[in-house]
């Protein structure tokens, strides 16, 4: 039989080869129709002969070809006696699923009748055919009756493994209609099982199972210790079948150790002590004769002890083994097998981010920069650029930021980018001497300008103007690389920016005076784009205020027609308003408007302080704080660009980003209805519109969704004053950006009713690279969890560069709370691990329902409210200019209707309205009266529960 | 003097179902409690995505602490014919199709000197050539890369004697045979079962039923 269904395989097989793919299809299309009529023949086909067509179609379909018949005659061969053809008949169910329900049902009754068969064949079958499928729907029929096959005492062996598996399956795909229940506990104890294929199956199983409900599963900690205990002392022969090329059970031995990597160290000091004694003995196994020149006794002994090692650096405990671990991975650096070298380079970077293993690792230096020189894959010389940016410290820093560049020159192209960032941040991290910072920078670019992205070069400039010491030094070395006939735009951008800052400091020197510098940045101009040629515009015109003497050289150059009448807006606007403003101001207004930049903020990450608090100092790995503090500093940058002339240029977006959005609300001033008055604006009232121009203004209120990005802490004692600032933005609005640094941005919309609500959360990805495992999660602390209810979607865990994606929170309030849930999020862009948190405004006053009452009414329920427990106070100095019309729509904002004409004090705002929580609803009342002399506000909340007025009260004070 | 182009261009909220991501993958999954904390620490190496393809591989992120598993087995030859394809996850025809050109072209072009794993996606290959034929199985980053390769030759070794000298055609005219064995062996994108003794024991036995 075997060899009759070969030969009409070869049938077909043979026509095809050779021939012409018209002949080919020809042939098929025979084929199918001889089939189709087979199947539609009045002659009922017996099973044999079904199976062979069956068989056949499925043939073909293997050879690419489309199949859209023969499902029915497929499912029928379930229900056969026979091994064969049940066995084709389930193949082509695995091989070609269709979601056809009708035929759905139809098998899910012959994988059923097969299950209840107790022949173990058949079991086997029906197993393997849910577990290739995987389908809901039969999760939905199935989900119930495999975990009790898995543990009934009498299934065979074979049964256990194929259900364990099958479980996992459907487990994965509909965990909500796989019940947890008693057969929970009989699974850990497969651990335990006679039969090593069993364990083997079951392991699988409970990791999957134990990383989603760890608790429940923590008794396989143990089991599995002795399990793997008892296979590594065995002797290469005592596991008789599961001995390969001479090593014990190589892959039970890495799927325990992976199960192991779900928990922290065993606290009974006993299973401990024993698992130490496995890893020991791994790690001495690894120095052993090998029992086998054969590349598998290596490779699978190798698989055990990468596996061992992943776990001695999970659990970061034992200092001993870290170390042994890390001279191990050493040895293999230089190992033949290139397969090794890549594994131990890729190991040992985790390796060096523990405090215990860090020196150890930072030996091997050598050895890994010979690597980025010699070896021929470049997926290991990419390994040994991700070690070293592991391995470097302060120590080590300058040779190898030297050794990166100098591989930059012939790296490959694909992984430029990323080592461009990576020697930005290790030449920012570890510069002691700044001239070394701006030289590296500068190198980054010469070599690699095209790779080199805008927060590098806005980075540079930060650290320049922020650092008086290096300012010259930084001025004299771009005016040099500027001398190089061809030079990257990049360079033009920092050299024009940081000349038109401090080209005074080197303009003493008759090389570099004022009209040579002048003329080699003009000499660029032409070559140069848009966005490029309008920041030269911006040096020029701060040429004109550093050096006097050649403002009329400017003044011809911007009054040229290639600028007064340059298609591109931004250019055009530029040269004109320059040039007005150079013939116009007087030299006080030029140099007010013209001076030099102010630093910009440095800001610690929020994130790197918690770390550092939460861990304590030493177990802060500097691999770590290095992502972090690129992170912060993406968070702390305002952008370069901003510059006190902006105030004469066209309200286009990015001044917004410099503040000025915030402008016209601070001072009162009308906003600009166009440039030309807006020019008239500066030089009428020029001290006060210039002022809040600063960049790092944050106190732009009114326009939140500018404002500064702020990492939050998860534990808000940390950075309460971070947390609350952007917090409150929130207390009174509904939409928004939540957050926002380099990488990404997040948006709030939200709608609340009674007490319910939903928010949408959109993650806007900010760069072009993918963020990858990109794993969003709402937590609410314990004393938030009974009086909130939120419910998550996952988002997709890729965020394509320039995409966004939507997460949805449903929002149940059911009592009273004080705390907001805190919105954490774990990505990896590039190669580092991004983790942030920041709180998310879902605050009690969301909750509120305006509520309109006569004057009569309020005061006669403000009365109703005098225990003085119901009542709460505070007394607080405005923050905000005092407006009546703002904090109108503040307390609108807030929730509670604003209720006019019933404070016999008209200046006084009162306000009412009921939180409705699933429990309970509770009255509010809140007044609020403003001494405009003072400065300052009390604030009155009256509620039937005290908690509810103090948090009210607390988060309505912030808001003036 | 605004030397810098605005940022980039919003992101921010917009009004109903803006474009992004349906929950796609398996394995995306936030682990809760006590995990978490010890999740993170694994593995923090570089990622680079080759192939931008819009396939279903790019979701489904890699497990976060050994909830890895394998996404696909194929066997390949030299000119790209798929003699096995085995999906553990779901996947369209056009994907599939998509999946098994891309996996040629990576693993082709790589030579003996070069290591056994290549970066694919957010994946990666395990692959082992044998005369022909390449074997290739799609895991998650985090998995043991030699585990699985020595996981492509225990199955190879199985073929071989299941076959006595397996060669291509035999993987042609046998298909079926082959899922078989490829069902004893993994199941679930899990390894089922390792010993050679036991999965062709089972497989005689099946045969004798034939």
């Amino acid at each position: 039989m075997i060899q009759t269904e070969a030969s009409c395989c070869r049938i077909i097989f043979g026509m095809g080869k050779g021939k012409s793919k018209e002949a080919e299809i020809k042939r098929i299309n025979k084929e199918l129709a001889n089939i189709r009529s087979k199947f539609k023949g009045d002659k009922a086909l017996d099973g044999y002969s079904k199976k062979k067509y069956v068989c056949k179609l499925l043939f073909i379909f293997l050879l690419g070809h489309d199949i859209d018949f023969g499902h029915m005659e497929a499912v029928n061969l379930l229900s056969s006696n026979r091994y064969t053809e049940k066995q084709i008949g389930y193949l082509f169910i695995s091989v070609l699923v269709n979601s056809n329900s009708e035929l759905i049902r139809l098998i899910n009754n012959a994988i059923k009748n097969d299950l209840a068969s107790r022949n173990p064949t058949f079991m086997g079958l029906a197993l393997h055919c849910i577990a290739n499928v995987g389908s809901r729907e039969m999760a939905e029929a199935f989900a119930g009756e495999i975990p009790k096959i898995l543990v009934a005492g009498d299934t065979m062996d074979s049964v256990k493994q194929s259900a364990a598996l099958c479980l996992l399956r459907l487990y994965r795909t509909s965990p909500d209609l796989v019940p947890m229940g008693d057969w929970t506990s009989r699974v850990v104890h497969l651990l335990n099982d006679q039969h090593l294929g069993v364990v083997t199956a079951a392991t699988s199983l409970i990791t999957t199972l134990a990383q989603k409900n760890p608790e429940e599963f923590k008794t396989s900690v143990s089991l599995a210790v002795s399990r793997l205990s008892r296979i590594v002392t065995s002797a290469s022969t005592d596991l008789q079948d599961y001995t390969y090329y001479f090593v014990p059970a190589p892959w039970l031995s890495v799927k325990l150790l992976r199960l192991l990597q779900c928990y922290p160290p065993p606290e009974d000091p006993a299973v401990r002590g024993r698992l130490t004694e496995c890893l020991e003995t791994i790690l001495n196994k690894a120095q052993e004769p090998p029992k086998s020149k054969k590349v598998q006794h290596s490779n699978a002994k190798n698989a055990v002890l990468f596996e061992a090692i992943s776990l001695i650096i999970h659990h970061d405990s034992e200092p001993n083994l870290l170390v042994r671990a890390c001279n191990q991975l050493g040895q293999f650096l230089q190992h033949r097998e290139t397969n090794l070298r890549y594994l131990a380079l890729e190991s040992m970077c985790t390796l060096a981010s523990s405090e215990f293993s860090h020196e150890a690792v930072k030996t091997h230096i050598e050895t890994v920069i010979n690597a980025l020189k010699t070896e021929r894959d470049v997926s290991v010389r990419q390994r040994a650029v991700d070690l070293l940016y592991a391995m470097c410290d302060r120590s080590n820093a300058q040779q190898i930021v030297a050794e990166m560049l100098n591989y930059l020159e012939t790296a490959d192209y694909s992984i430029r980018e990323e080592i461009v960032l990576k020697v930005a941040i290790l030449a920012e991290k570890y510069a002691v001497d700044y001239t070394w910072y701006v030289d590296t920078i500068l190198n980054l670019i010469r070599i690699a300008g095209d790779y080199v992205s805008e927060e590098v070069w806005y980075r540079v400039i930060q650290i320049v103007i922020n650092r008086d010491d290096v300012q010259g030094y930084a001025a004299k070395t771009v005016f040099e690389a500027l001398q190089a006939p061809a030079c990257h735009e990049n360079l033009v951008k920092v050299g024009g920016y940081i000349l038109g800052e401090f080209g005074n400091l080197i303009a003493g020197d008759p090389r570099s005076s004022p009209l040579i510098q002048f003329n080699l940045l003009h000499s660029k101009f032409h070559l140069c784009s848009v966005p490029t040629r309008a920041l030269l515009l911006s040096t020029y015109i701060k040429f004109v205020n550093l050096f006097p003497e050649i403002k009329t050289t400017i003044q011809d150059v911007l009054r040229s027609d290639s600028q007064l009448k340059n298609a591109d807006v931004e250019l055009q606007q530029r040269a004109v308003e320059y040039l007005r403003l150079s013939t116009i101001a007087s030299t006080d207004i030029l140099a007010t408007v013209l001076e030099e930049m102010p630093p910009f903020p440095e800001r610690e990450s929020s994130i790197l302080a918690k770390l550092k608090k939460k861990k304590g100092p030493g177990t802060v790995t500097d691999l770590e704080e290095i992502k972090k503090e690129r992170s912060s500093d993406m968070n702390g940058s305002a952008e370069p660009a901003s510059v006190n002339a902006s105030a004469v240029s066209t309200p286009s977006p990015s001044a917004d980003l410099l503040g000025l959005g915030a402008a016209p609300l601070t001072n009162s001033a009308p906003p600009p209805s166009s440039s030309g008055s807006l020019l008239v604006d500066v030089f009428s009232d020029s001290a006060s519109a210039v002022a809040p121009l600063a960049p790092g203004s944050d106190d732009n209120f009114a326009s939140p969704d500018l404002a500064s990005s702020e990492v939050v802490s998860e534990e808000p004692a940390d950075t309460v004053h971070d947390a609350d600032e952007l917090f409150h933005k929130f207390v009174c609005k509904n939409n928004g950006v939540l957050f926002e640094n380099q990488l990404l941005q997040i948006g709030l919309k939200s709608e609340f009713r009674q007490n319910l609500g939903r928010m949408f959360i959109f993650y806007g990805n900010k760069t072009s690279t993918q963020f990858l495992n990109f794993t969003p999660t709402v937590i609410c602390s314990d004393d938030l969890q009974p009086s909130l209810n939120l419910q998550t979607k996952p988002v997709d865990p890729t965020v394509d560069g320039g995409a966004q994606v939507q997460q949805v929170v449903n929002i149940e309030c059911v009592s009273d709370f004080m705390e907001a849930p805190i919105l954490n999020i774990q990505f990896r862009y590039g190669g580092t691990f991004q983790n942030l948190s920041v709180k998310l405004p879902i605050t009690l006053n969301k909750f509120f329902q305006p509520t309109e009452m006569s004057s009569q009414d309020f005061f006669q329920r403000w009365k109703q409210l005098s225990n003085p427990k119901q009542e709460v106070q505070n007394i607080f100095k405005a923050k905000h200019p005092m407006d009546a019309e703002i904090t109108k729509a503040k307390i609108i904002g807030f929730g509670s209707a604003l209720l006019e004409e019933v404070d016999p004090n008209p200046a006084n705002f009162v306000g009412a309205g009921i939180i409705h929580t699933k429990t309970t609803q509770i009255g509010c009342l809140l007044r609020l009266e403003p001494n405009l002399q003072a400065q300052m506000y009390r604030l009155t909340l009256r509620t039937s529960k005290e908690a509810v007025s103090q948090r009210l009260c607390e988060l309505l004070s912030e808001q003036f | 003097m605004r030397t810098a182009p605005p940022s980039t261009a919003g992101h921010g909220p917009r009004g109903g179902g803006v474009g992004g991501g349906s929950a796609r993958g398996v394995l995306g999954v936030v682990v809760q409690g006590a995990a978490r904390n010890y999740a993170s620490r694994r593995a923090p190496r570089a990622q680079r995505i080759s192939g931008a393809g819009g396939a279903g591989l790019r979701g489904g992120g890699p497990g976060r602490d050994g909830s890895a598993m394998i996404r696909f087995i194929l066997i390949q030859n030299r000119a790209g014919k798929t003699r096995l394809a085995k999906w553990y996850m779901q996947f369209d025809d056009d994907e599939k199709q998509k999946l098994i050109e891309e996996v040629h072209a990576v693993v082709t072009v790589r030579d003996a000197k070069h290591t056994n794993f290549v970066e694919f996606r957010n994946f990666k290959i395990i692959y082992r050539r044998y005369a022909g034929l390449y074997f290739c199985i799609c895991v998650d980053v985090t998995d043991n890369n030699l585990a699985y390769l020595e996981a492509i030759h225990n199955f190879v070794e199985v073929l071989n004697e299941y076959f006595h000298n397996v060669c291509e055609l035999d993987l042609v005219f046998n298909f079926y045979k082959v899922y078989t064995v490829v069902d004893e062996m993994f199941l679930a994108g899990e390894i089922r079962e390792t010993s050679q003794t036991k999965v062709l024991k089972q497989l005689l036995m099946l045969q004798s039923l034939e």
